[in-house]
């Protein structure tokens, strides 16, 4: 049968072809794997949008969609951008460190220009859609409310910038999708520069 | 050893057989196109003249701007300046805006969508169409195409090509009875010579091919590398085969 | 150093002979890798016509991870389908390869089963005590065509509609209840969305299903009296003292090393057709199928896929309909009755006498023929080919009882060669 020699030649073509096979193996898993990421269409659905937000008064608020998400686009007064100061103290994460948005939104508006608010509708804790319940002190949500979004699901509360309250489900901020604004009354989201 | 020489007979009848049928085939005669979708030069040609002649009727819906951008080396506001005139967008589709109901009424077909012509036709089929159109006063658009009789495309590069007609032999002189085509005459010069004409075709086919299988370079490249790995791998899977099989021998 | 590495490895090997001990309690894992791999002896002197069995299990199995992979994307819808398949090509990332390698599987599966049978036809193991495992192969065989015919339809091109349109109408022959069998099958009184839904839930689910199940009895059966061999001697009947078959070596590692060669070739051949001409001139994917399907318009030229076309051929030859069907249904069918039409003892082409040589190769000539005239247009000279070779692929069914039992075998050896 097998000498010694023989046996070691033999483990090395085993092992060798063992670890070509596998790499063969892995490298046509990539394909397949690869095959799940978004495609072209969807990137293509999911391409930044043009809003126009000429007609959103003070004080109001538009939603439109972006990649199957609510993007609630709110018009704050002045009056609603002083509420936002001195809440510091029963929020979370008051200066968003900890949550998610572009840089050009780390600021006390949580926006580009502070009167209009670009955040998504969609709660940090469970991905339910908060509720605008932009009144100071309504009957149900008690009279510290300065204004805010309202998740109907498990009581999460954000204030007018979608900062998170503490001791609420919500760990986080609401997040704030890539935007910014093509002319004055032209809002992009989805992308910060580009053609479109 | 018999079965050896019986499969040797075998590969010669069966191969003489098939020789023997395309053989037969006579008549007009297709010239190759000779096209190279490597040619980046010749299909940002091909693209741009698509785009002028072709986008107005037929569509390509299956083909998006960017893709076309990515493949082409073209920049994308390269994209804007020759191919995306009417404001769409980089992730569009090449759609037009022809109703296809109005387009049947219009031309008694809709033209077809050209993203697949290619591949459904040929591009050598679609080389010689594109040079194949003549002036013929009893077909309903007043031109004719050798390649496809009485068809209901208007020959839209006419103004390239120039207008010609087609001198068939009388009729009988082939087998059908049919008249068989001879040559074309010019009737009025275009603002390409036949060269340049040729040229310009080649270019759009070109094209068409590539959008027919946009991924085919890739395809051709990924598969010496895959090929080449096999081989490795059968070499070294081969090397254990005959040492295991020491045991048996 | 070496004496830790060494302590890891024993370690290592105590804890997985204590967990393969753990699953054998409860599941009998060592016993099937036994039975079925390094105590399954096959004959030592299997030539290359013995791996077209492997083969077809790896394209099963390509075929399967593919389609699953397919269905992520495709609609089957007839307004959709077409553009669900070209956005498979285009927008899905490696959507081309995954689509290339099930088309081109479809294909591969019909050649590596086609030259799975010739072999069993060749060494004769459809014979005793292996007449099950080719009835088992011919359902598998049924099974496929089926999957074929059903899966075909699914791009929704133009010829992949007339396809079904004319295999659907071949029902229609069927006497008294044959129009209401077409309508029953498309569900529609034309090949339409409703047909394609139900044709894509038997080519993704029913087929697959009977088709795994059929594979996996079609091996048990094997394992269970053994592999043939090219000279036909069952090597069980000269077994060692330890009771290993003189002749047989283990499956593994000695089959499979050879296999892993021969998938290797395979795997090679293959990829050459996926990555270089995917469309094979026309016949695995066939030019008419790159227009979308057209109600009002017949392709010019219509022929099925070249895996259907020898019985195509047969059923064009016949000039009566009913009877055409009746033939080709025939031709599907008549191989499973080989094992008990052979009437000739001896198994192995090697030791059978000119006659069963003459007659196979008229067969195989046939058969490839026709599949050729199938693919062809129609013409006089070729529907009166066509009618000799169905003569002769029926004769060598019909006749095999008489000339198998006047041929003279040549005597078979004790041991392989």
């Amino acid at each position: 049968m097998t000498d010694k020699a023989n046996l070691s030649r033999r483990h090395f073509l085993t092992a060798a072809t063992a670890v070509t096979g596998g790499v063969g193996i892995a490298a046509a898993a990539v394909p397949f794997v690869a095959s799940f990421r978004p495609s072209a269409r969807a990137q293509a659905l999911g391409a930044p949008v043009e809003v126009d937000i000429s007609k959103v008064e003070p004080g109001a608020m538009i939603r439109v969609e972006w990649r199957g998400r609510v993007i609630m686009i709110v018009h704050r007064t002045a009056d609603m951008l002083g509420r936002l100061a001195g809440l510091e103290d029963v929020l979370a994460d008051p200066a968003s460190i900890n949550s998610e948005q572009p840089t050009y939104a780390i600021n006390e508006y949580r926006s580009v220009r502070p009167e209009i608010l670009v955040v998504e509708g969609v709660c940090t804790h469970l991905a339910c859609a908060p509720t605008p319940r932009f009144e100071v002190a309504p009957a149900d949500l008690g009279a510290d409310w300065q204004g805010g979004f309202y998740c109907p699901c498990h009581g999460s509360k954000f204030d007018l910038a979608g900062r998170v309250y503490s001791g609420v489900p919500a760990p986080t901020n609401l997040r704030i999708p890539p935007h910014s604004f093509l002319t004055e009354s032209t809002l992009l989201i989805g992308a910060e520069t580009g053609v479109s | 050893m018999k079965s050896k020489a019986a499969l040797f007979v075998f590969c010669v009848a069966f191969g003489s057989a098939v020789l023997a049928q395309h053989a037969g085939d006579g008549g007009l005669h297709l010239e190759p196109a000779n096209t190279d979708v490597s040619d980046t030069a010749s299909l940002q040609r091909g693209a741009k003249y698509f785009v002028n002649y072709c986008l107005g009727c037929h569509s390509a819906q299956y083909v998006r701007y960017n893709r076309l951008g990515a493949d082409l080396d073209l920049t994308e506001a390269q994209l804007v300046e020759n191919i995306m005139f009417t404001g769409e967008r980089p992730f569009d589709t090449m759609t037009n805006a022809m109703n296809p109901v109005d387009a049947a009424r219009w031309f008694g077909v809709a033209p077809p969508d050209l993203s697949l012509i290619s591949r459904s036709r040929g591009t050598d089929y679609l080389y010689n169409f594109l040079r194949g159109f003549y002036k013929d006063e009893s077909a309903l658009s007043g031109t004719n195409n050798l390649w496809l009789a009485n068809t209901a495309m208007p020959h839209v590069l006419w103004e390239l090509q120039g207008i010609r007609t087609a001198v068939f032999s009388e009729p009988g002189a082939d087998a059908a009875g049919l008249p068989q085509f001879e040559h074309f005459e010019p009737v009025s010069p275009g603002t390409l010579n036949e060269e340049e004409y040729d040229e310009l075709v080649r270019d759009i086919v070109t094209f068409l091919d590539y959008i027919g299988e946009p991924m085919q370079l890739e395809r051709r490249a990924l598969g010496v590398r895959v090929i080449g790995f096999l081989l490795i791998f059968l070499l070294i899977a081969y090397m254990l085969k005959r040492e295991v099989w020491k045991d048996v021998h | 150093m070496a004496t830790i590495q060494h302590d890891v490895v024993n370690r290592l090997g105590r804890n997985f002979s204590a967990l393969t001990s753990w699953i054998d309690e409860r599941f009998p894992m060592t016993k099937l890798i036994k039975e079925h791999a390094t105590e399954y002896y096959a004959s030592k002197n299997f030539n290359f016509w013995y791996g077209f069995g492997v083969l077809a299990t790896v394209v099963l199995v390509l075929q399967i991870v593919t389609g699953i992979l397919l269905t992520m994307n495709y609609k089957p819808s007839a307004a959709e389908a077409f553009a669900s398949v070209e956005y498979i090509m285009r927008d899905v990332d490696w959507g081309w390869l995954i689509r290339y390698l099930h088309s081109t599987g479809a294909s591969a599966f019909f050649i590596v089963v086609y030259l799975h049978m010739f072999r069993a036809m060749m060494y004769g193991s459809y014979k005793k005590p292996r007449e099950l495992i080719w009835l088992i192969g011919m359902a598998i065989y049924l099974c496929m065509m089926a999957e074929g015919f059903f899966g075909y339809l699914l791009p929704w091109g133009n010829m992949s509609y007339w396809g079904a349109q004319v295999i659907v109408s071949l029902f229609g022959a069927v006497p008294v209840i044959g129009e209401g069998l077409a309508e029953w099958i498309r569900g529609d009184f034309y090949i339409s969305d409703i047909t394609l839904n139900r044709f894509f839930a038997f080519h993704v689910i029913a087929v697959p299903l009977m088709l795994v199940l059929l594979v996996v009895v079609h091996i048990m059966a094997l394992h269970e009296v053994g592999s043939n061999n090219p000279d036909g001697i069952e090597i069980k009947e000269r077994k060692g003292p330890d009771g290993v078959p003189l002749d047989g070596v283990a499956f593994h590692p000695y089959h499979t090393t050879k296999d892993l060669v021969i998938i290797l070739v395979f795997a090679i051949l293959f990829s050459a057709v996926v990555f270089f001409a995917p469309e094979m001139g026309g016949y695995f994917l066939e030019h008419a199928n790159f227009d979308p399907a057209n109600t009002l318009q017949t392709p010019e030229h219509i022929a099925p896929v070249w895996y259907f076309t020898p019985f195509y051929a047969i059923l064009r030859a016949v000039p009566n309909k009913l009877l055409g069907v009746v033939l080709m249904g025939l031709a599907v069918v008549l191989p499973i009755f080989l094992p008990w039409l052979d009437r000739c003892k001896v198994k192995s082409i090697r030791y059978r006498g000119w006659i069963f040589k003459v007659a196979l190769w008229t067969f195989v000539f046939s058969f490839l023929f026709l599949g050729y005239l199938g693919l062809q247009p129609v013409s006089d000279t070729f529907t009166m080919l066509a009618r000799v070779f169905t003569f002769t692929y029926f004769s060598f069914f019909v006749l095999m009882p008489f000339y198998t039992s006047w041929e003279k075998p040549k005597p078979v050896p004790d041991r392989v060669t």
